[in-house]
């Protein structure tokens, strides 16, 4: 178990250095949320979202946040994992006196660093340059913890899930991007919630990104601004159970599905 | 001590029979080189007995365990030397080395490792900026930072200048005289005559020879072509006893004998012919 551990945090370090060397990762993965929010706390700085002087910008930051969850875990081990299993690097490991856990514990510290990371970039761009405000009740804080820790670990087992569906790690961006691309249309992190189709909306409520978002909003938007959602509340509980339905779901795909050798080689 | 020991193994892919019944052993300290065309079942038999793959039947021991079934620690006896160029890119030389020790209880100095493959000056280098040379020797690297008691090593000068080639063969020599045990593939028949002490050549899924590379496929007894030169042109004879015929030349042209060349089938004369002789079978 201390071998294993200790392999493991050795491997977060290993998966840190080519997380953010890599320069397509470092930009598609880490970057991102910062770029956007750039752009669109700019483009749309004037636009009402219809509660008091609430800006875009900051319901825009609650959307970034959440979909950083996304990018860091899920989006990024859903691209890097085919592309280690084409490259050799999966091979590599079987062939060492590697616990196989250590793997997925630098994975997920990994995950977890990259994401620390960007959302204090990302806090710290909104207060800079949009007059943005960070929570302001710990109550507020404990909803950001909870809720990040579970979009993490939900979406970090449905990326090493995911990882089994491209067949080539050349091609694996072109698939995983538009699916996190159609879920961040959908969910209300580019346009205010509930300015979407109710079918939409609806699609968008099966899955978490639509729930880390919703969330992230109760951790960043002042009391009584609930009356924008679509049902005019929170939802903190519904949020917890759809994010550990996901965690829970994740996992089994993870443990059922994930796979050390690249298809047609046992 | 066998340290590897194979018995009539098999491995088909649909219908395709890429190990049909081989069975050989590595004596602890020896290395055995496979020799074959492609497609022959070379890498499949050394997957095998590396883990990563399962035979259909037959038996494989790899320091006295069934690959298949491996542990931890039995993993941490061997070595392997990938067939692998682009993963690591990210990491310099003097990382990768330094992080791959970690896996192992007992490992090299990872400094001494990265100066025994050459690499000290590009230690600081990333791996995906490396020559194909230089990212092999890598790959050796991280062969044998564990200090294995076995050492599998894929085709590991493919695309090597000679020079390179040969220092890498004085790197497995030294390897060699720590008495780590070696299964080498390789196609290239100079290195297995430089570095085998047993060459086993595999076509088809079967091995058709397997003896030292001085006398596979009768490589000792058959003829040696002896030539000379003879008032301006050459002149060669085959013979079972070159050392009488040269004696005989000797003694016509009353001493040296112009250009004289005596020459035993080449290891690369005797595998061409092996897999001729297999063929027509």
């Amino acid at each position: 178990m201390n071998r294993t551990l200790s392999i493991g945090r050795s491997r977060i370090i290993l998966e840190l250095r080519q997380f953010f060397r890599d320069r397509e990762s470092a930009i598609f993965n880490f970057m991102l949320p910062m770029i956007l929010l750039v752009i669109f706390g700019s483009v749309f700085a004037n636009q009402d979202i219809g509660f008091e002087d609430i800006t875009f910008a900051q319901y825009f930051l609650a959307g970034m946040i959440a979909s950083g969850i996304l990018y860091t875990s899920f989006q990024n081990l859903a691209i890097a994992i085919p592309m280690e299993r084409d490259d050799s690097t999966l091979k590599r490991l079987a062939g060492l006196p590697m616990p196989k856990a250590s793997y997925f514990i630098g994975k997920a510290g990994m995950v977890f660093v990259a994401y620390v990371a960007q959302v204090i970039i990302l806090l710290i761009v909104g207060i800079l340059f949009f007059g943005i405000s960070l929570p302001s009740t710990a109550d507020r804080w404990f909803t950001f913890i909870w809720v990040s820790i579970l979009g993490l670990l939900s979406c970090t087992l449905l990326g090493i899930a995911f990882s089994v569906v491209p067949k080539q790690g050349k091609g694996a961006s072109a698939i995983v991007a538009p699916i996190v691309l159609v879920l961040q249309f959908t969910s209300g992190v580019f346009f205010v919630f509930t300015n979407l189709p109710t079918w939409m909306q609806n699609f968008a409520s099966f899955f978490p990104l639509k729930w880390l978002t919703q969330t992230m909003r109760y951790v960043f938007l002042p009391d009584g601004a609930e009356v924008i959602e679509a049902s005019g509340e929170w939802q903190l509980g519904l949020s917890a159970l759809v994010l550990t339905a996901w965690t829970v779901g994740g996992l089994a795909l993870a443990l059922l599905l994930f796979r050390w050798s690249p298809r047609g080689e046992k | 001590m066998q340290a590897i020991e194979v018995e009539s193994l098999r491995k088909v892919y649909g219908d395709v029979v890429a190990v049909d019944d081989i069975s050989f052993s590595v004596e602890s300290g020896e290395c055995l080189a496979l020799l074959g065309p492609n497609g022959a079942g070379k890498t499949t038999t050394t997957e095998i007995l590396e883990g990563f793959r399962k035979a259909d039947s037959g038996s494989a021991k790899v320091l006295g365990v069934d690959p298949a079934h491996g542990g931890m620690d039995w993993k941490a006896r061997l070595g392997i030397v990938l067939q692998a160029d682009r993963d690591l890119g990210e990491l310099t030389v003097h990382e990768a080395v330094h992080h791959f020790a970690g896996y192992f209880p007992n490992p090299r100095d990872p400094d001494d490792v990265i100066e025994a493959v050459g690499l000290t000056a590009k230690a600081k280098a990333r791996n995906g900026k490396l020559s194909g040379g230089q990212r092999r020797r890598l790959d050796v690297a991280l062969g044998v930072i564990g200090r294995p008691e076995v050492l599998f090593l894929d085709e590991p000068t493919t695309g090597f200048d000679p020079a390179a080639r040969r220092e890498f063969w004085s790197l497995i020599d030294q390897l060699k005289s720590e008495g780590t045990t070696i299964l080498l593939t390789t196609h290239y028949l100079e290195e297995a005559e430089h570095l085998a002490d047993r060459v086993a050549v595999i076509a088809a899924g079967r091995i058709v020879a397997c003896d030292a590379p001085g006398r596979i496929g009768g490589r000792a007894e058959g003829q040696a072509i002896v030539s000379w030169n003879e008032s301006g042109a050459e002149h060669s004879e085959s013979s079972t006893e070159p050392t009488r015929l040269i004696a005989e030349l000797s003694q016509r042209f009353g001493g040296e004998i112009p250009e004289l060349q005596v020459r035993r089938p080449t290891l690369e004369d005797t595998y061409l012919h092996l897999l001729k002789a297999q063929e027509e079978l």
